[in-house]
């Protein structure tokens, strides 16, 4: 799907701490040797899936999640629908119970990653880059350098974008797609991937409402026709209206410990 | 651009298997549900390829068209998408069957030495 977009690969990614300068990068490994010298022509059969290696690597990160009884969120959206804002609000409401890490996901800066670290969770930033999106591997990388708790829970926050991520499993338990009263009411439809691949849709900026032509139960019968069982949740993050409700939900599924 | 990465990465790491010098070309099996352009894949091919055993490679794209199954009443029709409502009896209980695939089938390599 990033054909278009002329996204880089995931060779690029940077990972990133806040308070700490730089960050490293580790280059692809794999090198362009050539053997030349042709002697006829053959064709070998293949049949493998073209995101065989992400598939692969997701569910390597799905195991060790399940092993660890880590429950791990993949919130997507357009950038600016307030996935770090719902972060942020609900964050503080759940870390008496669980631990909770998060791995921000943006192609430049450690601005989101910084907002969750002055919550007082541990927080990696993974910088795409070029990329519009989080891949199974950075993901695999990124756990690798947090300390990841037994029945804890896992906040990951993707590139903003609603295209590409949709393709890219990244292990993950449940996908969490925000969507904002200030966009359009029939978003569901024009990225109906996505949509199609969420588990549960949070209508954010609620509180405007009465000032924009967004009409929510349109909206949400527009996602239900391409995910009949998606949870669905309104809300707003700067107000607090229906963050109880969701957070409530999301208790639920907690990991017991 | 990450996909046609992963795709050059896969049949470069096939080709080496195989004792290739080269790939003259590649098979994918695109559906058209899984949300690929192969006009997209092919303006990017190039680009993602250099370098690689794939670099003077033709593309060869097998689109294949969305078809679902009604649960219900069995009719089979096209689908441009995985939720379809079936045109004989309005079901929503739709089965795809084709569209969804999004594979390498086959590469042709020049034998190395």
């Amino acid at each position: 799907m990033c054909d278009t977009c002329g996204c880089g690969s995931d060779g690029e990614a940077v990972l990133r701490k806040p308070g700490e300068g730089g960050g490293h990068c580790h280059a692809s490994d794999h090198d362009h040797h050539h053997h030349h010298g042709a002697s006829g022509t053959r064709k070998v059969e293949m049949e493998q899936d073209v995101l065989h290696e992400n598939n692969l690597l997701a569910e390597r990160n799905r195991g060790f999640f399940e092993a660890k009884r880590i429950l791990t969120l993949n919130f997507l959206s357009s950038p600016g629908s307030g996935k770090t804002a719902l972060l942020e609000k609900t964050i503080p409401l759940l870390k008496e119970m669980v631990p909770v890490a998060v791995i921000e996901g943006d192609q430049q800066t450690t601005s989101d990653a910084d907002r969750i670290d002055a919550l007082g969770v541990p927080v990696i930033q993974v910088n795409t880059g070029t990329g519009c999106h989080l891949d199974a591997r950075m993901i695999n990388r990124a756990v690798r350098e947090l300390p990841l708790q037994d029945c804890s829970l896992l906040c990951i926050e993707n590139v903003g974008n609603l295209v590409c991520p949709a393709m890219f499993d990244l292990g993950e338990a449940m996908k969490i797609v925000v969507i904002s009263v200030t966009e359009g009411d029939d978003k569901p439809l024009k990225y109906p991937y996505m949509f199609h691949e969420a588990d549960v849709c949070i209508l954010n900026k609620t509180d405007l409402l009465p000032y924009v032509d967004f009409d929510a139960s349109k909206c949400r019968e527009n996602a239900m026709r391409v995910s009949h069982g998606l949870e669905w949740f309104e809300l707003s993050v700067k107000t607090g209206e229906g963050v109880e409700e969701w957070v409530a939900w999301l208790e639920k599924r907690l990991p017991e410990r | 651009m990450s996909i046609a990465l992963s795709i050059v990465e896969a049949v470069d790491a096939k080709a080496r298997q195989e004792g290739a010098g080269a790939i003259s070309e590649i098979t994918l099996v695109v559906g058209r549900l899984v949300g690929i352009e192969p006009e997209a894949l092919r303006f990017c091919f190039p680009a993602a390829a250099k370098g690689s055993l794939a670099e003077d490679a033709s593309l060869v794209i097998d689109e294949r068209e969305g078809r679902g199954v009604c649960s219900s009443c069995g009719a089979g029709f096209p689908v441009l998408f995985y939720l379809a409502e079936c045109p004989e009896c309005r079901s929503l209980a739709v089965q795809v069957v084709s569209g969804n695939e999004f594979l390498i089938e086959s590469i042709t390599i020049e034998e190395g030495e």
